[in-house]
């Protein structure tokens, strides 16, 4: 079974057309990115399949379950970083990671024992006790993961996991991402072609909500003719606009 | 167990916010003192401490509404909101968790205002007790507002509506400041169709008593609340949809 399958995913809004006919598989257990300028309609997508906005047409089943139909389901199975960094800011790391475990339903022991587990993972050690709002953009980024990751996904998605962190910050984010790997599905937009290419199992590029291509990134480099990500993007979407 | 996570965070976030504790107790007490020392040297009778509490008691819940709109419009604002959206919790989690911690602070507030007005030369008698039972609906009234504003409204905008505009309203039309009857016409009966003033004519009638005098004020109040929390209930629903 694959993790996501989307069957002719649209939305649209009054008068432009964000994801148009999005027919794509995710399969159980890879990294699949997702690259496109901005307003490509990555985005969007995430949200129809995190069941955060109803599609206009057509629908998608993750882990086998409908987003239309089957919301309740579809939203235990997974979790989202967004792309803004959604912490609460006057709770403390410890306390956001609580709150998560909570709030998927987790008793109080069970909270703590996941919150005590992250803390480990993610290195937190340093900074438990500290207000997020008070973090770093690096350590916030770190912490939303962690937050998501809290109520055990078996999909996780990152929104701009990276976005306006500096190069360090960004190389220890990739470390944690690639720890991730082959744990969970992981489905990661971004338009930083660096991070697709050191992170990704298979890359889906769009633009203007279109899914260009899907492949792996020598499958994509060779249908472009290309040496590397950048310049096949580059191709490729300039091609698909002639 | 989600709702109750949830109703935490926020209890959490207000509580360790320096504004809530200098808006929320701080002020009302500031203008209870201030309006009673004005009292002691120029009497009127409009600033007596049993008239004066009630009013300084409901014109602090209109802080409830800037708490609870901040919080909500902020979750909104940062996404928080959305990454909730995507885990198991139900709507009634989050209008529960929102509404229900605001309203032992609204309570607590009330207890502290009158506190005080004892203080002052409030008798202390067995209607305190009614009061604040009846400050309940005037609390369920001002945090559901707070819900509905934080559920359409930008975090910029809910400084301006709730911090400047709802508390002048409060203030204005509440007859806490001025006998309404002085000013009449339509400014009176605008005043009278609002709840601001029932909710202050429940309390300084449920403070004197007798107990019968609250009626109709309470039936305003109660209609007001009911009104407010479906339309917040309503709007918060469509925002969620909308996300």
């Amino acid at each position: 079974m694959e993790a996501i399958q989307t069957k002719g995913l649209t939305k649209a809004y009054k008068d432009i057309v964000a994801v148009k006919e999005l027919n794509l598989s995710v399969h159980t257990g890879e990294l699949f990115s997702m690259l496109g300028v901005n307003g490509a309609g990555k985005t969007t997508a995430i949200k129809m399949l995190c069941c955060l906005t109803q599609p206009s047409a057509g629908d998608a089943f993750v882990n086998g379950k409908s987003i239309l139909h089957d919301t309740a389901e579809v939203k235990k199975a997974i979790a989202l970083s967004p792309q803004e960094t959604a912490v609460a800011p006057g709770l403390t790391v410890r306390e956001n990671l609580m709150l998560m475990g909570g709030v998927s339903g987790f008793s109080k022991a069970e909270q703590k024992e996941k919150a005590d587990a992250m803390v480990k993972q993610f290195g937190f050690d340093a900074v438990i006790g500290k207000k997020a709002g008070k973090l770093s953009g690096g350590w916030q980024r770190r912490l939303s993961i962690a937050m998501a990751l809290i109520c055990e996904p078996e999909i996780l998605f990152l929104d701009e996991p990276t976005l306006g962190l500096d190069v360090i910050a960004r190389s220890e984010l990739w470390d944690l991402i690639r720890s991730l790997k082959g744990k969970m599905t992981i489905v990661l937009t971004t338009h930083y072609m660096e991070e697709a290419e050191a992170l990704s199992d298979r890359v889906g590029i769009m633009k203007n909500g279109q899914l260009l291509i899907c492949d792996t990134l020598e499958g994509i480099m060779a249908a472009a003719g290309a040496d590397n990500l950048e310049e096949a993007f580059i191709h490729l979407v300039k091609g698909a606009a002639e | 167990m989600k709702m109750r996570a949830f109703a935490i965070r926020n209890a959490r976030e207000i509580l360790r916010d320096p504004m809530t504790l200098a808006f929320g107790i701080g002020f009302p007490l500031v203008l209870l003192f201030l309006l009673s020392a004005i009292q002691q040297n120029i009497p009127v009778p409009l600033f007596q401490i049993e008239h004066l509490a009630p009013g300084i008691s409901v014109f602090g819940l209109s802080f409830m509404t800037l708490f609870s709109a901040t919080i909500v419009s902020k979750d909104r604002s940062s996404a928080f909101l959305q990454r909730l959206y995507t885990t198991p919790m139900t709507p009634a989690d989050f209008i529960l968790g929102y509404t229900l911690p605001m309203l032992p602070m609204a309570v607590l507030q009330s207890v502290i205002c009158y506190l005080a007005a004892m203080l002052l030369g409030l008798p202390c008698t067995v209607n305190v007790l009614y009061v604040l039972l009846f400050h309940i609906p005037s609390s369920v009234f001002f945090i559901a507002l707070g819900l509905l504003f934080g559920s359409v409204l930008g975090e910029k905008q809910v400084g301006g509506i709730c911090g400047a505009l709802l508390t002048n309203l409060c203030a204005w039309l509440s007859g806490t400041w001025f006998d309404l009857s002085l000013v009449g016409g339509a400014f009176e009966k605008i005043a009278g169709v609002l709840p601001f003033l029932h909710a202050v004519e429940m309390e300084r009638n449920a403070l004197s008593g007798p107990m019968v005098s609250i009626f109709p004020h309470v039936w305003w109040v109660l209609g007001y609340a009911a009104a407010a929390l479906g339309a917040a209930v309503c709007l918060f629903l469509r925002q969620m949809k909308r996300s």
